[in-house]
């Protein structure tokens, strides 16, 4: 009995440490029944057997680097229905976007004896710079569960639950004592997009932005209560989602100040 | 054209089931090996420039991001390297206990990936374990359990799998209970039966019959099995501490590659990784892990890079049982973490991730502001090995069709787990025959 055809996936990666895709990998018990239900056909990370494409979904890890990632990336574009960027670099340039803030020349001479061998632009974007995404799943890394809410979601034809409020509501509901509050410990939570379940603060730290910007954050007003200096608030801002628009800018008017 | 000058390219571009982006490239002039290549094309990320002007305290946090695949080793290289630095080593103690059981859940997560998902689909004749899970739902599902564990390990003391956000320099931000602990004994004792399994299984697949030579390079923990600590030795009689290390091996930076070169200043190329770490390590093996390996037929020694996967099981009985042990003996430390106040001063850090030995050294001011920093990751420190392992590959199966060889050839690779996205800061496989 021949049954509709499976929905095709494709795993893509550009600039990354590999942990997004990773996530794939490390949902355990659903990893298997996922591959019963979808082909998974383009990722080189977990099988060296590919499918031509266009594929249904693709999933992008990593951000823009090189001239070749940017002609990869339409390409990439051109062969998928839906395009969802996964994580941190694809979303918003990844902590190798400190580069946008720099001197790109001087980095690889820092780290490379024979800097000419190196081709590499001046700047680390987005996907969304170079084409248009579907869908952006946020997080440095992003959360394995949410990853697999929005496949589901996009097999099924329906929108992906992913929340745009703050890790503030997250630590609400997790019942985790306010550590700027009680403790005084500076924390981007009220800034920062909910998906990882607040676990910072519940591990007795302050939130330090990996999921980037939520909805409308109010940065200026954090960062009066925040008790931290403006060099300190600048390298707050500048970590992995430096590239966000409302992190870049908080960060800018730091410097400026 | 006569045999002999016959000139083969052997290539692959994008090669699976590896860590990062790489390639191979291999020329055969007649039945000689005119040139092998292990491209490493990942982007540049320059993390050792942006680190520049950060505080001595981010260092955890932000060179976890190196590698989705093993953070926790950076943050135990770095965080050490700063302690050093500052002048307060953490070498004992409920802090070092606990990074330690930390640092077992990576390597038990990362070699479960390995061996079951990456390694074995080569000796079972499949491009992944998707494929082998088609016939074989069985091994693929108890490889998947056994990573759950390790990421269980992970989750509890981490916060989380991947760049675990409870690692701070000087200790961590809030222990881990007893009780949060006790849940993780019975996934690991189910987990420490699979290892078993594991590497009775690995020990029946069928290995060519390779002896390669390299130098090996491992931490010597005078209290155990190298993971978080020790001095850097090897098998021809080198015996540093990690602050030598410059002293000792030098970068080179080569046109084919954006991960650096590492070689023994006096003696070239170098092995670390799994096959050096037991090899040099065998009588530190906790006796179950040794016993596992003897009935494995393995000997105190290990010289065939296919048999990495077997290593790689024993290290995993090894880490499992370790595991446990710590969480009997487990006393959460009181404080989670010692001060470090910053002073002018260089810091080495030199631990063993999954794949081998990872060296920082950071330069920081009186502020703790960083003034410079060095990462050698492993695979930048075992490219040249591999590339000598492929040349050997190459050489005694010259005969083989250029579909053999290939796979043959990548096969060699993926026996050292490189990982690319950690040493660009890795692989395209062609194999050039014409």
């Amino acid at each position: 009995m021949n049954g509709p055809r499976k929905q095709t996936l494709a795993v893509w990666k550009f600039a990354s440490c590999d942990g997004c895709q990773l996530s794939v990998l490390d949902l355990e018990d659903e990893l298997l029944s996922l591959a019963d239900n979808l082909e998974i056909a383009y990722f080189i990370e977990a099988t060296s057997a590919t499918v031509e494409g266009p594929y249904d979904v693709s999933l992008v890890e990593g951000s823009i680097t090189t001239l070749h990632d940017a002609e990869r990336i339409r390409a990439v574009r051109a062969n998928s229905g839906v395009l969802i960027t996964i994580g941190a670099c694809a979303t918003a340039g990844g902590i190798q976007a400190l580069r946008n803030f720099a001197d790109v020349e001087e980095f690889a001479r820092i780290v490379y004896a024979s800097p000419d061998y190196i081709s590499t632009l001046a700047t680390s974007t987005p996907i969304s710079a170079h084409v248009n995404v579907d869908f952006e799943l946020n997080g440095c890394p992003i959360n394995k569960q949410q990853l697999l809410e929005v496949i589901s979601a996009y097999l099924n034809r329906r929108r992906p639950r992913v929340r745009a409020h703050s890790v503030c509501v997250e630590c609400k509901r997790r019942g985790t004592v306010c550590v700027m509050v009680a403790h005084g410990t500076a924390c981007l939570g009220p800034v920062t997009h909910a998906g990882c379940g607040a676990i910072c603060p519940a591990y007795n730290r302050g939130c330090y932005g990996c999921y980037g910007p939520k909805e409308t954050p109010n940065t200026a007003s954090l960062d009066a209560w925040s008790g931290l200096g403006e060099h300190d608030l600048v390298r707050v801002y500048r970590t992995f989602n430096a590239g966000a628009g409302p992190f870049r800018q908080a960060s800018e008017a730091h410097e400026r100040s | 054209m006569s045999e002999a000058s016959r000139t083969r390219t052997i290539r692959t571009d994008y090669l699976a089931r590896v860590e990062g982006e790489g390639g191979m490239y291999v020329r055969l002039d007649g039945r000689a090996v005119s040139e092998v290549k292990l491209r490493l094309y990942e982007p540049p990320r320059f993390f050792e420039a942006f680190l520049r002007g950060r505080s001595f305290t981010e260092v955890p946090d932000i060179t976890a991001r190196i590698c989705g695949i093993c953070p926790v080793a950076y943050q135990m290289s770095s965080a050490r390297a700063m302690e050093d630095a500052c002048g307060v080593p953490i070498d004992e103690g409920p802090i070092r206990d606990l990074r330690r059981l930390l640092y077992c859940g990576e390597w038990i997560e990362s070699h479960s990936l390995h061996v079951y998902m990456l390694h074995a689909p080569d000796f079972l004749g499949y491009p992944g374990a998707i494929e082998v899970a088609r016939d074989h739902r069985e091994i693929v599902e108890q490889g998947l359990q056994m990573k759950k564990a390790g990421n269980a390990l992970m989750t509890v003391i981490g916060g989380r799998e991947v760049h675990p956000i409870n690692v701070r320099v000087g200790g961590f931000y809030r222990p881990p209970t007893r009780a949060e602990l006790r849940a993780l004994i019975e996934p690991l004792e189910r987990a420490r039966e699979t290892a078993l399994a594991t590497v009775q299984w690995t020990s029946t697949l069928d290995f060519p019959d390779v002896r390669l030579d390299p130098e090996h390079v491992a931490l010597a923990d005078p209290d155990g099995y190298p993971i978080d600590l020790g001095r850097i030795v090897s098998d021809r009689g080198l015996d540093i501490e990690p602050a030598a290390f410059d002293e000792h091996i030098v970068e080179e930076h080569v046109e084919h590659s954006t991960a650096l070169h590492a070689r023994l200043r006096e003696r070239g190329s170098y092995l670390t990784g799994p096959l050096a770490r037991y090899s040099l390590a065998y009588e530190a093996l906790r006796p179950l892990a040794r016993e596992a390996a003897r009935e494995a037929g393995l000997g105190p020694a290990c010289r065939n890079p296919f048999q990495s996967i077997v290593v790689r099981a024993v290290e995993l009985v090894q880490t499992t049982d370790e595991a446990l042990a710590l969480i009997d003996a487990y006393e959460a430390p009181d404080p989670p973490a010692v001060a470090v106040e910053p002073r002018r001063a260089v810091g080495h850090g030199a631990t063993e991730a999954p794949r081998g030995m990872l060296y920082h050294r950071y330069e920081i001011d009186e502020d703790g502001t960083i003034l410079d920093a060095r990462i050698v990751p492993p695979t930048s420190q075992n490219q040249r090995a591999i590339e000598e392992d492929l040349r050997a590959v190459v050489e005694r199966s010259v005969d083989l069709s250029d579909e053999d060889l290939t796979l043959r050839c990548e096969q060699a690779i993926r026996n050292h787990d490189p990982c690319i996205s950690c040493s660009t800061h890795f692989l395209e496989l062609t194999i050039d025959r014409e």
